[in-house]
């Protein structure tokens, strides 16, 4: 799951990172109360207006913008609420700004990079850190790895001093703010272990010009199997910034993905979906969708699997592949049988059933007079559709 | 001979009592040797009591002391799951099957961790996993035993109904199984490719192996380079990678399954296995045809 920049800063804050003075707001009117708020208490003479949705890239898109005068607040403010904010990461229609972070600006010295995963290979918390801060660090990673320094993070003793200023001296912090930099780093390390995060990174975590550590920038992403334990982030939730669809299907327990192709495909199993999905293409199309009905699949879950599929007006044809092992492929064909029907599917379907009662599934699909195509194997059924598709 | 299990092997079920832990521990004494194999389970709450005959006892340690068990699968609802895979180690079983789906990675980080530390010599196979095979001899875990054929061929993958898919296929066609094994889906888990592989390398009852991988992750790469330098022409290993078309930073179902940082895409994976050595295919329906071409 993810959360927005400004909520994301409201964690670290608990856990004694320092950032910008600064308050969210919905309208632009707000947004310059909260400029006023600032510069009547922090003597603010600028202000940094951001645009806030869950997509990274926003300065390169025009969603922040530094303003030297209220009336730039205003400005800029009426600018970005309610943008088409096209970024890296948004894909070509881009993201609807709802929300703005209004913070006081920074004297930056210095631009640095931190960021926190879990790292597959030993199992632990890896600390990234860089001196190339306020970069995309997926390039400093592809043309001067040397630059990110890693530390993997014992789970008992967690982030030790040692560790911490040494890797605040590697990333070029400045002698004298190597304390700051250490309660920084071990916060950090604490609201990713304690909130069950699998990704916070600060981009840019900046050195002032009078040696303060603050980190200009917060992005939170957490393991959606631990949010039972945290109402406080969930609450956190934004469903605007959350594709229609997959919130559609979380409701049923599917697990959705749209995609950009014209063929939709139901699968039982996240291994099998993705391969199907490559077999589509192999075949010269693209599928329009991941779906993976589970293991436990009833008539109502496929049938509003199809209803999700269907609601993709991309969606040219169909195809079903079941690998029916616990799952019984007669109770799949009822519920594909039901679907088509409720439905009143209109596009070709393509069904492979291999499995458990393969046979009485077929039966079914047969004596239910719809016109769908059967398929022998993965193959034979990515053809098949692919050709119905492009008939 | 086999990998990990064979009719030999005595289970405790952590999870005994739930609708899942009845359901399968049903079909798998119903399968081959299963009713000798099965023969304890766990519940605090119901020790004294029992299911289908199977007495239940407090601890895994209890099972071990009254019934001998050397393996214990795992049913146990996520929250209390790594918990239950802790108590498996502690009681030195020699493995652990955790079938449970949706554990939270900080906890897979503290037990793994723990194990390590303290170098016990339990091996986990999981989390998120369908379970480990020996065809016609013993079935832990939850994939559909009849799909299986005893055989010579070893079978290791991250995903449940895409190795069903390739032991189907290999069935078709003849090719038994000596051992599918299923590693699971999770970022954090136990056995990775590479010492499936060794395992099956070292089995004299396996001549060749299907490798099943996924994006994410470089498992399936570190499993390849560790074939090329260790056992090249040793034994043929062929592979398939899901997630050609898998888009960067979206999880796909499995919370292990998600390219991130222009790292763990199923091309990447697929080169590194072709220059080992390991023969792949692009389409999922050839799996066994590429198999027996390198027989």
């Amino acid at each position: 799951m993810k959360i927005h920049e400004y909520q994301g800063k409201e964690i670290l804050r608990k856990f004694g990172v320092v950032t910008p003075r600064g308050f969210p707001c919905f309208t632009v009117a707000e947004a310059v109360q909260a400029a006023e708020k600032l510069g009547a208490e922090l003597a603010t003479k600028v202000w940094v207006v951001k645009a806030q949705i869950h997509a990274g890239g926003r300065g390169k898109g025009g969603g922040v913008k530094v303003a030297k005068s209220l009336d730039e607040v205003r400005t800029y403010s009426s600018q970005i609420l309610g943008m088409q904010l096209k970024t890296h990461q948004t894909g070509p229609e881009g993201q609807k700004v709802r929300r703005l972070l209004v913070e006081e600006g920074a004297d930056i010295k210095k631009e640095l990079y931190v960021g926190m995963v879990v790292d597959r290979v030993t199992q632990r918390v890896c600390l990234m850190a860089s001196s190339e801060g306020g970069m995309d660090i997926e390039e400093v990673a592809a043309h001067t790895p040397e630059k990110i320094h890693k530390v993997f993070i014992d789970p008992v003793d967690g982030l030790t001093d040692v560790e911490a200023d040494e890797v605040a001296a590697k990333i070029g912090v400045p002698f004298n703010s190597i304390a700051q930099a250490r309660v920084m780093l071990q916060g950090l390390y604490k609201a990713f272990w304690e909130t069950d995060a699998s990704l916070a990174e600060i981009n840019p975590l900046i050195v002032t010009g009078d040696g303060q550590v603050i980190a200009l920038d917060a992005k939170m992403n957490f393991d959606s199997n631990a949010l039972y334990r945290h109402e406080d982030i969930v609450a956190l939730r934004d469903l605007d910034e959350e594709d229609a669809a997959e919130i559609e299907a979380s409701k049923f327990d599917l697990s959705y993905i749209s995609l950009d192709g014209n063929i939709g495909c139901l699968v039982n199993g996240a291994g099998l979906a993705m391969a199907t999905m490559d077999t589509i293409k192999l075949f010269g199309a693209e599928p329009a969708n991941f779906l993976d009905v589970g293991g436990g699949a009833t008539t109502e879950k496929v049938t509003e699997a199809f209803k999700l599929m269907l609601s993709n007006p991309q969606v040219k044809g169909i195809l079903v592949n079941i690998f029916g092992g616990i799952m019984r492929c007669d109770t799949i064909a009822t519920g594909v049988v039901a679907a088509a029907r409720e439905t009143h599917l209109s596009v070709p379907l393509v069904v492979r059933m291999r499995g458990t009662n393969e046979d009485i599934g077929k039966q079914i699909l047969k004596d239910s007079g719809l016109p769908i195509i059967s398929a022998t194997d993965m193959a034979d059924a990515a053809q098949k559709i692919v050709a119905a598709v492009n008939a | 001979m086999s990998i990990l299990i064979n009719k030999n092997t005595r289970v405790v079920t952590q999870g005994i009592t739930g609708k899942t832990g009845q359901f399968h521990t049903t079909m798998c004494k119903q399968y081959a040797n299963g009713a000798h194999c099965f023969v304890a389970g766990v519940n605090p709450k119901k020790a004294g009591e029992s299911f289908e005959n199977i007495p239940i006892y407090a601890t895994v340690k209890e099972a071990k002391q009254q019934q001998g068990v050397n393996a214990s699968v795992i049913y146990v609802p996520p929250p209390f799951a790594a918990a239950a895979i802790w108590e498996a180690v502690e009681a030195d079983l020699d493995l652990v099957i955790c079938i449970t789906e949706g554990i939270p990675v900080r906890d897979m980080v503290a037990v793994r961790d723990r194990m390590k530390k303290e170098g016990r010599k339990t091996v986990l196979c999981g989390p998120n996993c369908p379970g480990i095979i020996t065809p016609d001899e013993i079935k832990i875990g939850i994939m559909p035993g009849h799909i299986h054929l005893r055989g010579r061929i070893g079978v290791v993958s991250r995903s449940g109904t895409l190795t069903y898919e390739a032991v189907g296929q290999l069935s078709d066609l003849g090719l038994g199984q000596s051992t599918a094994v299923g590693i699971g889906g999770d970022p954090v888990n136990g056995l990775k490719h590479k010492e499936v592989l060794e395992l099956f390398m070292n089995d004299p009852d396996t001549d060749a192996v299907v490798m099943i991988g996924e994006i994410g992750g470089s498992d399936e790469e570190d499993a390849a380079m560790w074939y090329a330098q260790e056992c090249r022409n040793k034994k043929p290993v062929v592979g398939f990678i899901a997630g050609v078309t898998a888009p960067a930073g979206k999880r796909m179902g499995h919370a292990g399954a998600i390219i991130s940082g222009g790292k763990g895409t199923a091309q990447e994976k697929l080169a590194v296995m072709e220059a080992c050595g390991i023969k792949t295919t692009q389409n999922p329906a050839d799996m066994g045809r590429l198999l027996q071409s390198v027989m």
